[in-house]
């Protein structure tokens, strides 16, 4: 599919933006103002159990996440009260300045690291009734990530289960340091339900803190952040190792706000290694790259490099294809300064399959509701 | 001892007492080297050189090949039909050259081992390479 024969035929035009081309934001964050917006959404005897330990009260915010800290919202996207990405209004002006066709909402809500299983999974149903109500309701170019408890393989299919029919839900998301690697056959029944709906498995930056994020537990805030790279890392190659891609093939990962450019050096040493062993791991039948490249997305921001355009074009180069980045903004993250969000030239092939052809070959819900049409010749 | 065809060259390169079931040799054709196996009683012959660093893969260990229909299944079959560069450990099929480390991409050079007489080879105009061929003796004759 090339951007050329597409047209797009959405109930609602969409201004062109600052790309003079349709996009599509894969990654932009919403956020539950406080535990006391998830209350309507409880059953009777969540309702009360929160009530009566004081959890409406708590604010489950996850270390890696904190509110305050400049990285967490551009001074333009900080609402003037409450959490960052809490403002209907600031992310609509910000879709409507990149001409945004769709965005995908992550709402990383914190109590999904509970070591509950049951209370986890009340959080995640909680957060994600809150994300379509608060939302998908009034944001019609918005679109959402299941969230799922994930320390419970069983509750999460479930979760899954619940959403699929919502279509506005258009992929599972799990943090990229959850409970165990994401390869290990025990996530398999996730990756399973998520294959039958049509819905990509986006890994997105954060962690449960069950375990430590590196090898040991870390004292400071910037050692956390950086580490986050490290970890998509380990989960690339227990996905690869592990087979994932041969028993789903048609199964795509969004790895979300993961640095990027770690990619290429990491592949070189996944090649070579797996030359020299491949008997160990029999089911891996290509040279690792290639079942990356045909199965692996990556959100654009945040993009790690000094010189983002000479890296992206790089970067392409050296991964040998150009389909597998999407665009995103990272809303409201500060990553970029003004509409700075895509460092490559606007009219080339590459940014027009970055924002727009690579989303929607990577979404097939997206495609559906945007009801895109390859043109008559 | 050579002799030149319209088209081949044939190497004649090993006397069959020298390769048992088994066994292999590093043999010379036409200033290759080449990686001379035995596998039951029948013959091939691949290019010694390893495309990676050109390690020696008549040096090798031979393997079976490990396969799987998918992630948690293993089974291996074609026991010593697989020959492992003793330097990376990059996989080759000593039947066709061809690489499990990356089959589409990577492979060395097989060529066609055979058992000729030498009652039929002395009859030819040959010149002796490397060693007498004797009437008596079966060899193992490569074709380039």
């Amino acid at each position: 599919m090339s951007s050329a024969n597409i047209s797009l035929q959405s109930n609602a035009p969409v201004r062109p933006g600052v790309f003079g081309h349709p996009a599509i934001d894969c990654d932009v964050h919403v956020a539950v103002p406080s535990t006391q917006a998830l209350m309507p959404y409880l059953d009777a005897y969540w309702f009360d159990s929160f009530m009566a330990r004081g959890m409406n009260r708590t604010s489950y915010t996850l270390t890696g996440d904190a509110p305050n800290a400049p990285l967490a919202a551009r001074p333009d996207w900080r609402p003037k009260d409450g959490r960052p990405g809490s403002d209907v209004g600031l992310l609509r002006n910000m879709l409507d300045t990149f001409g945004s066709t769709a965005a995908i909402a992550n709402c990383i809500f914190g109590g999904v690291a509970l070591h509950s299983e049951d209370t986890a999974a009340v959080m995640c149903k909680a957060a994600n009734d809150f994300v379509a109500d608060q939302w998908l309701d009034k944001e019609p170019r918005l679109r959402a990530s299941i969230l799922i408890p994930l320390n419970s393989i069983e509750l999460a299919v479930e979760e899954i289960e619940r959403r699929a029919d919502d279509k506005r839900f258009v992929q599972v998301v799990m943090l990229v340091m959850g409970q165990d690697l994401l390869g290990k056959r025990k996530h398999w029944p996730i990756y399973e339900a998520a294959r039958r709906h049509g819905l990509p498995i986006a890994v997105h930056a954060g962690s449960l803190y069950h375990h430590p994020p590196m090898a040991g537990w870390g004292s400071f805030a910037y050692e956390d952040y950086v580490a986050q790279a490290f970890s998509f890392e380990n989960q690339v190659l227990s996905l690869v190792a592990e087979g994932v891609f041969q028993k789903f093939p048609e199964l795509k990962f969004v790895f979300s706000e993961s640095g990027v450019t770690w990619l290429p050096a990491c592949l070189w040493r996944f090649n070579k290694t797996w030359r020299g062993v491949r008997p160990e791991i029999p089911w891996v039948k290509r040279i690792p790259a290639d079942i990356v490249r045909d199965n692996i997305r990556l959100t654009l921001q945040p993009f790690d490099a000094h010189d983002p355009r000479r890296e992206l074009q790089r970067w392409v180069e050296q991964m040998r294809s150009d389909r597998m980045l999407l665009f995103s903004t990272d809303f409201p993250h500060w990553h970029f300064e003004g509409t700075d969000a895509l460092p490559a030239d606007v009219s080339s092939p590459l940014a027009r399959r970055i924002l727009f052809d690579n989303p929607l070959e990577t979404y097939p819900r997206l495609r559906a509701s945007l009801n895109v049409t390859e043109a008559a010749a | 001892m050579t002799t030149a065809t319209a088209s081949k060259t044939r190497f004649v390169v090993a006397r069959t007492d020298e390769v048992k079931p088994g066994q292999r040799k590093l043999v010379d054709v036409g200033g290759r080297p080449v990686a001379l196996f035995n596998l039951n009683g029948d013959y091939f012959a691949i290019g010694d050189k390893c495309p990676h660093e050109a390690g020696s893969l008549c040096a090798g260990k031979l393997v079976g090949l490990a396969e799987s229909d998918e992630p948690g299944h293993y089974r291996l079959s074609r026991p010593g039909e697989v020959i492992k560069c003793p330097w990376h450990g990059w996989e080759f099929d000593i039947r066709t050259g061809q690489s499990y480390c990356e089959p589409s991409a990577v492979r060395v050079r097989a060529y066609e081992a055979s058992v000729e007489h030498g009652g039929e080879l002395v009859k030819g105009p040959f010149r002796a390479e490397t060693f007498q061929v004797a009437v008596e003796d079966d060899y193992v004759v490569i074709t380039l």
